[in-house]
């Protein structure tokens, strides 16, 4: 249960969770993998902390957490504008940025 | 529980600290792979909590008490919250199509993601992680002041700026999701005259209002006997009948109370119409 | 001998001393036909009135002056009278050190003599032949600038001041030859005989890189004092490029094509450049550039070859041209050929190839003259099917054409009889295959020349008169018969002064090493010479003096036929120069528009095409830039990876 343990564990969700951006196309899930990297990383941070006896990674873990909130919320308005505008929540179908 | 108390736990009962991180561990990854192939979005945001609370629990274990009450009161409380109340919004109940339509998207992501972990991996399994050192003096003086004495001393200015971020954002939200108007208001005379100038008039029967029973699933009759359709809110007509059990069940489905008022005042058997709009 | 002479050459050509005296005022010799060249293009129609006296009176200005320089080297023993005078230094750049001086010795005094005296004498000349041209002040402009330049090419002392004069008689041949601009004929003639000349030049200028590049000097000295170090290969190059130069100024084969075309220019021209003087300048050349050609025999041997062929190429054509004057430039050619093949023979040739060139001036512009009195005098009718009978009309010019007509065909005791029948004598005494074979060719030139002029006199002269309607000759006002006058004088004296008891050969003798014996001029050679042209004398009078002319050309068999197309000489020029070029040409613009423009047209068509396939990479998925995003992260990762471990 080294700190080591922590950071391939991190490694792990990391990976899912990139793969999960990638592959899904709902705009919802698509999001909550992105929280699912983020959380992966804040558990990186936390087993560092553990590593060098120091907080600081716990206060980076904190302001990373502060920071995916806000970003989940403009995230959100974004999204529901969109989908004002669509009436649809696949990332699909916002293309028109092509050539 | 102070950050001591925990740490003297983790290590004298290094034996329960590990079973509670590998149980953990295989029910954070299940959850994850769960939510990334699971078709309605409903279940991604449940096994992403999942994900979140075992991912709580262990940040306890490693010493985090302050961040693992934060991440279950903040990240699951609020955040996923949050995601729940837009999905919501956005629709619920059908589930997303798992056809790829981009081609090679599955496999590239699938190569790459297996890339990165094998590279990861080889990071981490180069790199010097050693066995956690004993406790030291930011752990004693206690997690949350310890915690807070770095917050406000050396990282006070991302602490502000951050604060400043937490404001543009809801500024942000607030601005995004706002929807003008485009034509004013309609007040409460403008309603009723629609009201009385459109096909029905007088207000809806509430459920219930005509029936034996007291119940929002259970159709109101008619003098005639007949369910009123206008009496049970559609979406329970529809989920009753998709489940061929309730009361409502027996009410067309696409009906219920978007009906017009021909429904209503056509006594005799006329039949119903299609909902309005 | 070859060395010993070059040795001998070298040594006495090296011996410059500076100009003293009267000698030292030598640059007038240039500043008088320039002054007057100057005045008469720059001033414009305001010197019309009095514009052709300026345009007489400078190069007789020249000539006194000439005189004056000629008995002043008298004066000075023998080996030495080569003197420079060096006006300016011109370039000056490093190890390249070009002076304008001008050489004032036995070979230059000759040329000058000639071109500043005939010169004079045509000037007169021209004065009454082109009384009806409201041009005249522009033709004595030109004619000026032709003879400033023909004395700097005589006078220089190093090749690349050579090569200015050269230049300019190339300028002012092409504009006198086109001065009747409006004549499309004279146009395009004046071209050709610059581009013509433009071919030898190049051999020329090639030549002075070639000395420059060699001996690190382009004087005269420079030069032949280091003559002797340079290699076989250099020194036989040098004789070549030389010859080639040569060959376009003198209308040699293979550049000979122009000379015939030259007549479209009024006929003082053609009497004082294309006969008397520039076209000579390439016997000038090769005489003076003597060292050289002492050291390589091939170079030698080319300019014999030469000579030997043109002057039986020009012979012939002269036999079936109805022009007269076309039939002169023809015999001018060969008589050129005379003096090349003369000059070939080394040495002991020079000096009659000189002696025959000044002669040649006398009497070949004697001819032209009397050409163009008859011309001036028919309406500008040259076609000599429609003269004849012109004996008792024009009984001055008559004479005289006479007297050069004997002259030039080689009759004792006229010039042409002393300096031509030496020359076929030096050929024949050359020795060997090569000896009897040049020896033959001369000879037999000696025959046609007297074929043909005999012709002319027939058909212009005597004979019926087969005049258009509307001819009225007379003899022509004095300021045209004195000139003609005192040419016939020259040519009738001056081949017996200059040859017998060697005179010309002792006075040249410094200048080209070498002094031959006098010769015999009733030699073997000499009497089968005479043979041969009493033969032919006889032969033109059977064909042209018993019979009538007719006044068409009749169709004839192969060598007359040819010989009317100036024995192919265009013909050949065209598909071996001219049609390649054109081919040429279009090759490289064929090869411009599909090699060049095609290779820069498929560079920007390929990157088109590149864009036009590389941005469907933008999708407008984001989820595929999600995709290459996370590639690149994963890219940087493993990079990072590779440089740490």
């Amino acid at each position: 249960m080294s700190p080591s343990h922590f950071v391939a564990l991190s490694v792990v969700l990391f990976v899912i969770g990139a793969i999960g951006v990638l592959v899904r196309r709902n705009a919802l899930v698509i999001f909550m993998c992105v929280e699912l990297m983020l959380n992966a990383v804040n558990l990186a941070f936390v087993a560092f902390a553990r590593l060098h006896a120091n907080l600081d990674g716990q206060v980076i873990a904190f302001f990373v957490m502060v920071v995916a909130a806000a970003e989940v919320v403009v995230g959100l308005a974004i999204l529901m504008a969109i989908f004002r505008a669509r009436r649809s929540a696949s990332v699909d179908d916002a293309n028109l940025l092509k050539y | 529980m102070t950050a001591v108390h925990l740490l003297a736990a983790g290590q004298a009962t290094s034996a329960g600290a590990s079973v509670t991180f590998w149980v953990l561990a295989v029910l954070s990854v299940t959850a994850a792979l769960g939510m990334v192939l699971a078709p309605r979005a409903v279940y991604c945001a449940v096994l992403l909590a999942v994900v979140m609370l075992s991912l709580a629990v262990l940040y306890a274990v490693a010493g985090a008490p302050f961040l693992a009450f934060v991440q279950i009161i903040v990240y699951t409380g609020a955040v996923l919250m949050l995601f729940l109340f837009v999905l919501m919004i956005v629709g619920v109940s059908a589930p997303d199509s798992m056809r790829e339509t981009i081609a090679g998207q599955r496999l590239a992501a699938g190569v790459a993601g297996i890339a990165l972990l094998v590279l990861l991996s080889l990071i981490v399994g180069h790199a010097a992680i050693g066995p956690a050192p004993p406790a030291v003096a930011g752990f004693s003086v206690g997690n949350v002041r310890g915690l807070a004495t770095l917050i406000f001393t050396k990282y006070v200015f991302p602490f502000e700026v951050t604060a400043a971020l937490l404001i543009t954002a809801a500024l942000g939200a607030m601005v995004l999701a706002h929807r003008e108007r485009t034509s004013p208001k309609p007040t409460q005379r403008d309603l009723s005259q629609q009201r009385v100038a459109g096909s029905h008039p007088s207000p809806l029967p509430g459920p219930g209002v005509y029936a034996r029973h007291n119940a929002v699933d259970f159709p109101a009759l008619l003098p005639d006997g007949r369910p009123s359709e206008l009496s049970v809110s559609p979406i329970i007509v529809a989920r009753e009948s998709e489940l061929g059990t309730g009361p409502a069940a027996a009410l067309p489905p696409g009906g219920g109370a978007a009906n017009g008022a021909a429904g209503e005042q056509d006594t005799a058997g006329s039949e119903p119409e299609e909902a309005r709009p | 001998m070859t060395s010993s002479l070059a040795a001998a050459h070298a040594a006495s050509g090296t011996t410059a001393l500076a100009a003293v005296g009267v000698q030292r005022a030598a640059w007038l010799l240039l500043a008088f036909p320039l002054a007057g060249a100057v005045i008469l293009l720059l001033g414009g129609k305001r010197t019309n009135r009095w514009g052709h006296w300026v345009g007489v009176l400078m190069p007789v200005a020249a000539f006194v002056y000439a005189v004056i320089a000629f008995i002043a080297m008298l004066s000075y023993p023998a080996n030495q009278r080569t003197r420079v005078l060096t006006l300016f230094t011109w370039i000056h750049v490093a190890r390249f050190n070009v002076p304008v001086g001008l050489q004032l010795d036995q070979l230059s005094i000759c040329f000058v003599l000639l071109t500043t005296g005939v010169g004079s004498l045509i000037h007169i000349f021209a004065v009454g032949y082109m009384s009806h041209d409201p041009e005249r002040r522009r033709f004595f402009g030109y004619m000026n600038l032709f003879v400033a330049s023909m004395l700097l090419l005589v006078l220089a002392d190093n090749y690349l001041v050579l090569y200015v004069g050269w230049e300019g008689v190339g300028l002012a041949s092409y504009l006198l030859i086109g001065f009747w601009q409006y004549k499309p004929a004279a146009a395009v003639a004046a071209k050709k005989a610059f581009v013509a000349n433009r071919v030898g030049d190049a051999g020329l200028s090639v030549a002075i890189m070639l000395m420059f590049a060699v001996f690190g000097s382009v004087t005269f000295s420079g030069v032949f004092g280091q003559a002797g170090k340079a290699s076989q290969g250099v020194v036989t190059a040098l004789g070549l490029l030389l010859l080639l130069g040569a060959c376009g100024k003198s209308a040699q084969l293979p550049l000979q094509s122009w000379l015939l075309d030259a007549m479209e220019g009024p006929t003082p021209v053609s009497a004082l450049i294309h006969a008397a003087t520039m076209v000579t300048a390439g016997v000038y050349l090769i005489v003076r550039s003597g060292p050289i050609f002492d050291l390589s025999p091939h170079a030698r041997l080319a300019v014999t070859i030469v000579g030997a062929a043109t002057l039986l190429f020009g012979a012939i054509i002269s036999c079936a041209k109805d022009d007269i004057k076309k039939a002169l430039a023809g015999s001018t050619m060969s008589q050129i050929g005379y003096m090349m093949l003369a000059a070939g023979l080394g040495p002991a040739g020079y000096p009659f190839a000189i002696a025959l060139l000044l002669a040649h001036g006398f009497f070949k512009a004697g001819l032209f003259l009397g050409a163009g009195s008859v011309k001036h005098e028919m309406n500008d009718e040259v076609d000599m099917r429609r003269l004849g009978g012109l004996r008792k009309i024009m009984p001055i010019t008559y004479v005289t054409f006479f007297v050069c007509y004997l002259a030039i065909i080689g009759i004792p005791p006229f010039s042409g009889f002393f300096a031509k029948d030496t020359i076929i004598d030096q050929a024949f005494s050359k020795g060997g295959t090569s000896g009897a074979i040049l020896g033959t060719a001369a000879l037999l030139g000696a025959g046609l020349t007297a074929f043909y002029m005999t012709r002319v006199m027939f058909m212009t002269w005597a004979g019926e008169r087969r005049w258009d309607a509307d001819a009225h000759p007379h003899e022509v006002p004095p300021v045209m018969t004195s000139p003609m006058i005192l040419l016939a004088l020259g040519a009738l004296g001056w081949g017996a002064f200059e040859i017998l008891g060697d005179r010309l050969a002792d006075f040249l003798g410094p200048v080209t090493g070498y002094v031959p014996p006098e010769p015999d001029p009733f030699s073997v050679a000499g009497i089968a010479a005479l043979v041969l042209v009493v033969a032919a004398i006889a032969l033109a009078w059977a064909m042209y003096g018993r019979r009538p002319v007719p006044a068409v050309a009749p169709a004839a068999r192969f060598p007359v036929t040819a010989a009317r197309r100036d024995l192919y000489g265009d013909a050949f020029n065209e598909s071996v120069l001219m049609r390649p070029g054109q081919w040429l040409t279009r090759l490289s613009v064929y090869f411009d528009n599909r090699g060049v423009d095609g290779l820069v047209n498929t560079l920007a068509a390929a990157v088109g095409g590149t864009s036009g396939r590389v941005r469907r990479v933008q999708t407008g998925f984001v989820r595929s830039y999600a995709l290459s995003m996370f590639v690149g992260a994963v890219l940087l990762v493993g990079a990072l990876l590779l440089v740490r471990v």
